[in-house]
């Protein structure tokens, strides 16, 4: 046998959503209740008292980070337990004595977790669609900034699910880090809003990049230039592949 | 004849400082059934993790069929197929699902047929719907056996298949085992119980505390280490060996109560019908007759001292 392990992929491609499908209702009913709540408040109630941000009014505004809120903890959320999961039970086991390269492994497992993710990304945009006017300018960038985030966070989230050593620890990052970086990260209110030194200091969190990007794919100006945007979410890719091929080079906590 | 697994000075220290193994070489041949025995901690799931790759080693090689498992592993290991001491199954998957996954992670494309054969011959075809949540402790080892078998694997691991399994399905289960070595798979078991190796394995390999102590035929072996204990609980309790019976050496146990005799189960002459011939005429009466083998306890504390 030699080449890609294609079946394999498959094998845990297929796995992997099949979880997801089990649990269908929590997947597509919690975002999508969370979502139409943040419309409600932050876009219908408060929303009405803020003045538009540029030519957009604040309802629309709120959708690229509301989405991107979301896209960050669901990636992470679904990779961690992907392969934290098999580590717990111990069914781990057969992923090790398998034939299957640790490029093969990630493929699947992050490969699911991002489809996962993209999907709610586009529930979550139809449902605000009901709520406020939505203004797509570019729409094949607005997919790709779905497509990368998710798919750079769910790498993410595989680390996070390799290093775990417990539950509590899965949902320490993303509650500790990430929450924060995108509450901080311009996902409600656009960064030009903050006085400085707090302007500059945003610059410092990835977040900000992510978000600009991806509402600049929706109405055409963002924050920071979508280049900019473009190449943190590449490099930040780059960085969590690296990190887990590092993984599976040494093994860390997967073999003893 | 080339084996087909080559492990040479493999040894293992875990993080803890806990060494596990200790320069092991060990040639399995193709076709057979080898099994390791030794006690709890032996070292024997950590030597079959580090073969299937689960374990990495702290020195040594592995060659499954001429590819050098660390360095080839895709080569390697889509001939193994292993079996798990520990019950690790997908609680929430089917019995088919759980093997289609098994057969597409080993690169293979479904294959309805083997997959049918598989769970018919582990009596497992009726429940192959069933979530494995709902299946009882021997029939989730059916289970984990199905998996390691969906890809049609040369090597089969076993790390201790009859644990926690009645009688009739351990009998199911040599019987399977002995199917597959029919149909040309090597075999490697682990088991407490020497009964087991005696049963099933053509070799036998003794570890403990991470020293592959020998490994040898088990015509050989049992021959070797085939001591037999006859106890003769008496009617009358005696206070020595009476006269006469020197040439058996027996020995007075349970304070006088049974009188015991250590034999050599496999020699042409065992001297038990000789020895039951002279109680009758010294007339000793007993009430009951035992005998037993020497247990894997005695035989490890023989190696030990041997060596
Ligand atoms: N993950 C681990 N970390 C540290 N030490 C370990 C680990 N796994 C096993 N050991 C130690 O290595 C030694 C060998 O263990 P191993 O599981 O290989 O024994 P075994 O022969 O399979 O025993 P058993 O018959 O109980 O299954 C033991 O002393 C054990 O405590
Ligand atoms: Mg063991």
């Amino acid at each position: 046998m030699t080449g890609i392990n294609l079946h394999g992929i498959w094998a845990i491609y297929r796995f992997e959503m099949a979880r997801t499908l089990r649990t269908l209702w929590q997947s597509v009913a919690t975002p999508v209740i969370t979502t139409s709540l943040y419309f409600i408040v932050f876009g219908g109630a408060i929303g009405s008292k803020i003045d538009a941000i540029g030519d957009v009014n604040y309802g629309s505004f709120l959708v690229p980070g509301l989405i991107m809120l979301t896209l960050l903890t669901q990636s992470i959320s679904n990779a961690s337990i992907g392969i934290y999961f098999p580590k717990f039970t111990g069914t781990i086991f057969e992923l090790l004595s398998a034939p299957i390269s640790a490029i093969e492994l990630v493929v699947g497992y992050v490969g699911a977790a991002a489809t996962k993710s993209v999907v709610i990304g586009l529930i979550i945009l139809i449902t605000s669609a009901f709520f406020v006017d939505l203004r797509i300018d570019h729409p094949v960038a607005m997919i790709a900034f779905l497509v990368l985030t998710s798919v750079a966070f769910s790498m993410f989230g595989f680390i996070i699910g390799v290093w775990a050593k417990g539950f509590e620890q899965l949902s320490f990052v993303p509650a500790l880090l990430i929450t924060p970086l995108t509450f901080l990260g311009g996902a409600f209110y656009s960064i030009d809003m903050l006085p400085e030194p707090w302007r500059t200091v945003s610059l410092f969190n990835p977040v900000v990049y992510l978000v600009s990007g991806f509402r600049w794919s929706f109405f055409g100006a963002g924050d920071v230039s979508v280049g900019w945007s473009l190449g943190v979410t590449g490099f930040f890719l780059l960085l969590c592949l690296g990190l887990i091929v590092a993984i599976f080079r040494t093994g860390y906590r997967l073999k003893n | 004849m080339q084996s087909i697994l080559s492990v040479s000075q493999v040894s293992k220290t875990y993080a803890s400082g806990q060494k596990a193994l200790e320069h092991v070489d060990l040639e399995i041949r193709r076709g057979e059934i080898f099994a390791l025995l030794g006690p709890n901690g032996a070292g024997k799931t950590t030597l079959i993790s580090i073969i299937c790759g689960i374990v990495t080693p702290s020195s040594g090689t592995i060659l499954v069929d001429g590819h050098n498992a660390i360095r080839h592993p895709r080569e390697a290991r889509s001939r193994i197929g292993l079996v798990p001491q520990e019950l690790s199954v997908d609680m929430f998957e089917t019995v088919a699902a759980t093997m289609r996954f098994s057969r597409g992670l080993f690169g293979k494309a479904p294959d309805k047929a083997h997959t049918e054969q598989v769970l018919r011959d582990l009596s497992l075809w009726d429940k192959r719907d069933a979530k494995i949540m709902e299946l009882s402790g021997g029939m989730k080892r059916r289970v984990l056996i199905a998996k390691a078998l969906s890809h049609e694997p040369d090597i089969l691991f076993l790390d201790e298949p009859t644990a926690g399994v009645d009688v009739s399905l351990r009998r199911d289960m040599w019987k399977l085992i002995g199917s597959l070595r029919a149909r040309g798979v090597t075999i490697i078991l682990t088991t407490h119980y020497i009964e087991e190796a005696e049963e099933m394995a053509d070799r036998v390999g003794v570890i403990n505390k991470g020293q592959l102590l020998l490994v040898e035929d088990k015509a050989a072996l049992m021959k070797k280490l085939g001591k037999r204990e006859m106890d003769l609980s008496l009617v009358e309790p005696l206070s020595e060996v009476p006269a006469g019976l020197e040439e058996w050496h027996l020995s007075l146990e349970d304070e006088g109560h049974r009188l015991r005799y250590v034999f050599d189960a496999q020699a042409e002459r065992t001297g038990i019908p000789s020895l039951l011939r002279k109680l009758g005429e010294l007339g000793i009466a007993f009430k009951d007759l035992d005998t037993s083998k020497s247990s894997l306890e005695d035989i490890f504390v023989d190696l030990v001292e041997k060596r």
